[in-house]
């Protein structure tokens, strides 16, 4: 079987793969028919029948299904490959390659916090504004990677915690004239209570059902600020909140913005530390050992309810400080900028980069927000061409972009223990 | 050590333990056998206090822990290995151990401890850097009761310690967990539907069917009792 497929895969055309492809080409024709080839002529009241559309299509979904299959090919065969153990050689991933030379790996680092900090001052200010939201997502993501990745609890409506935080400033600047570094703390902290009070009563439910609820909690968020006048203003938002600034200086818009550029940079860097450095505490370890199987965990005397609400807190805080610091850069919030979108989109980001990796997080916010952006000059197309990046993305890497550590150890080791269970 | 009185458990309306009398003295290895469904895991998950009881009492070293939560029960050492070992798969099996001493401070008698089930299960030792779900079944269980046992146990709970797993292996998992009696003195409440061997290592047993324990005895006594043969020996 993996013989088989292993030739096919070396062979460029394969008899069986040509009538597969020709078979979809057939279909794709079949169904676009009515939208591509037939056209009504409603001033003439004559029918057109563009047949040259239907050739286009039958062209270019033979070579696409061929390409495809080509690669899918290329992909078994290299699995089977894998699996045949011993003789290939292990290829290393680039994260295991930087691992042996912890030189380079440092340099790079290095290198690419010396860019993060040069990029407002090489770069206009349209570009520092975008990498600003790409680096809160990045904090989004970060965050959610506790809930996700590190914990394992499905959390679909995480962006609330985001709203409140932003939610937060908006309000006690306008009602208090609170200003935006007293805000930013006390925005992560109401977040973080929002996020208990929340897994309060979901403490029981676990994967499916927790993602519902939580879902649920996500639409009621949005709907009670797009009500509750009184408090929120409604659908038409809250206006005018102040710009970061420092030291009481008076800032022009192009200033604040590289300011609110720094801040959001220094605000990840700290985010990284602190969740680098959760994963190897004690608390990281019952997250790790609650994801893994609930009842071993409560066998080994850990509290599921507190690690649960630990989980929660942690995680909710990020969303909560990223979401005050969104309030100041956009200085206009209302309830369209928390929808159930912004949450998938979130999810996508842990998920596309890896699940419980932290540099996995990070590549897939930047990903996600930025390639939309870059890829303005396709206009209507960008959209599809996103989905197309994710879809193939998901295929190949199914672990993500960069996997977490774990995983790829697992990888490394398994013809190991295959080789010696035949022995 | 441990005591049981009148212990009833109720999944929803359906009564799983109809009142159960336990009794387990110090050092002892006792076990509990009975068919399936007799309601064996749901004793274990009773006192382990994962599945709180609804009547009765259950008496830790003469205090009452009946309700306590599951945590802090394994805080005062009643350490259980749930059924089907559950071992967090993907963490490598020293991590699985390091998991198992999570209420423990003492660094440095971890790792002694450590090292003396490396030396009850060498097999463990040489793969403490592979991942747990990578392991055999029989690894997999051994893993499991090290896990427990990084804990500090006084009293060992092992829920069906030889599920799926081949002749051979539960001998030598049956040998260890009467090592691990004599060596360390630990207390060890053994569910098993494996009567013949867990009779055999075990200084008292009970039978339990549909939630009520029908006969107690000395081990020995059972073993050579008839029905019991008859039932779940299958001589």
């Amino acid at each position: 079987m993996s013989n088989t497929s292993t030739e096919q895969a070396n062979r460029f055309i394969s008899l069986k793969d040509i009538k597969k492809s020709s078979f979809i080409a057939l279909w794709f024709m079949f169904l676009t028919f009515p939208i591509m080839v037939i056209k009504v002529n409603t001033v003439n009241n004559t029918v057109e029948w563009r047949w040259a559309n239907m050739i286009i299509i039958g062209v270019a979904s033979f070579i696409l299904s061929h390409v495809w299959r080509l690669f899918m090919n290329r992909r078994d065969g290299k699995l089977s490959d894998e699996q045949k153990g011993g003789q290939t050689v292990e290829k290393l991933t680039l994260r295991q390659k930087l691992d042996q030379k912890p030189v380079v790996a440092k340099s790079l680092s290095y290198a690419v916090l010396v860019l993060a900090i040069i990029f407002p001052l090489i770069s206009g200010m349209y570009q520092t504004s975008i990498m600003i939201t790409a680096l809160l997502y990045v904090v989004l993501a970060l965050g959610l990677n506790i809930m996700i990745g590190l914990s394992g609890l499905l959390v679909l409506g995480y962006i609330v915690f985001y709203g409140v935080g932003a939610y937060t400033y908006a309000l006690l600047n306008l009602h208090f004239g609170v200003n935006f570094w007293v805000a930013l703390p006390i925005g992560g902290i109401f977040a973080m209570i929002i996020g208990i009070l929340i897994a309060i009563p979901v403490l029981r439910l676990q994967g499916d059902y927790l993602a519902i609820v939580t879902l649920a909690f996500g639409e009621i968020f949005r709907i009670v600020l797009e009500n509750w006048n009184d408090l929120s203003f409604g659908p038409s938002g809250i206006a005018n909140i102040p710009r970061p600034t420092i030291f009481g200086l008076d800032l022009n818009v192009s200033q604040a913005t590289n300011l609110t550029y720094f801040i959001v940079l220094a605000f990840v860097l700290v985010t990284i530390f602190v969740i680098k450095r959760l994963e190897d505490s004690r608390i990281g370890r019952s997250l790790v050992a609650m994801r893994e199987d609930e009842i071993a965990s409560e066998a080994m005397g850990i509290d599921m309810g507190k690690t649960k609400l630990v989980a929660f807190a942690l995680s909710t805080f990020w969303a909560g400080v990223a979401g005050v610091i969104f309030a100041g850069k956009t200085t206009f919030i209302n309830p369209s900028s928390f929808t159930m979108w912004e949450s998938i989109l979130v999810l996508c980001m842990v998920v596309l980069g890896g699940m419980g990796s932290i540099p996995g997080a990070i590549v897939g916010a930047l990903i996600i927000t930025l390639l939309p952006e870059y890829l303005r000059a396709f206009s209507e197309y960008r959209m599809v061409i996103f989905g197309v990046v994710l879809v193939l993305v998901m295929v190949f890497k199914p672990d993500g972009m960069i996997p977490s550590i774990r995983q790829k150890y697992e990888f490394k080791k398994k013809p190991e223990s295959n080789m010696k269970e035949a022995e | 050590m441990l005591k049981i009185e009148n212990l009833e458990t109720f999944y929803g309306n359906i009564q799983a333990l109809k009142g159960i009398d336990l009794h387990i003295e110090d050092g002892e290895i006792v076990t509990l056998i009975g068919a399936n469904g007799a309601g064996k895991t749901t004793t274990l998950m009773s006192i382990s206090g994962v599945v709180p009881p609804r009547n009765g009492k259950i008496i830790l070293n003469g205090k009452d822990i009946t309700g306590t939560a599951a945590d802090d029960i394994v805080s005062m050492g009643l350490i259980q290995v749930p059924e089907g070992r559950r071992i967090f798969s993907e963490l490598s099996v020293a991590e699985n151990l390091d998991m198992g001493a999570f209420l423990r401070n003492d660094a440095a008698e971890i790792k002694r401890d450590m090292e003396y089930v490396y030396q009850l299960f060498p097999i463990l030792a040489e793969r403490r850097h592979q991942h747990g779900g990578t392991l055999s079944g029989g690894e997999q269980q051994m893993l499991a009761i090290s896990r427990a046992l990084m804990a500090k146990p006084k009293i060992l709970l092992l829920d069906e310690p030889s599920l799926g797993l081949a002749p051979i292996i539960v001998q030598q998992i049956f040998d260890i967990i009467k090592k691990i009696n004599q060596e360390q003195g630990t207390t060890v409440f053994l569910v098993e539907q494996n009567a013949n061997q867990a009779l055999k290592i075990a200084h008292k047993g009970y039978v339990m069917e549909t939630g009520r324990i029908t006969m107690s005895d000395t081990a020995s006594n059972l073993l050579a009792d008839d029905e019991v043969k008859k039932a779940y020996l299958g001589i």
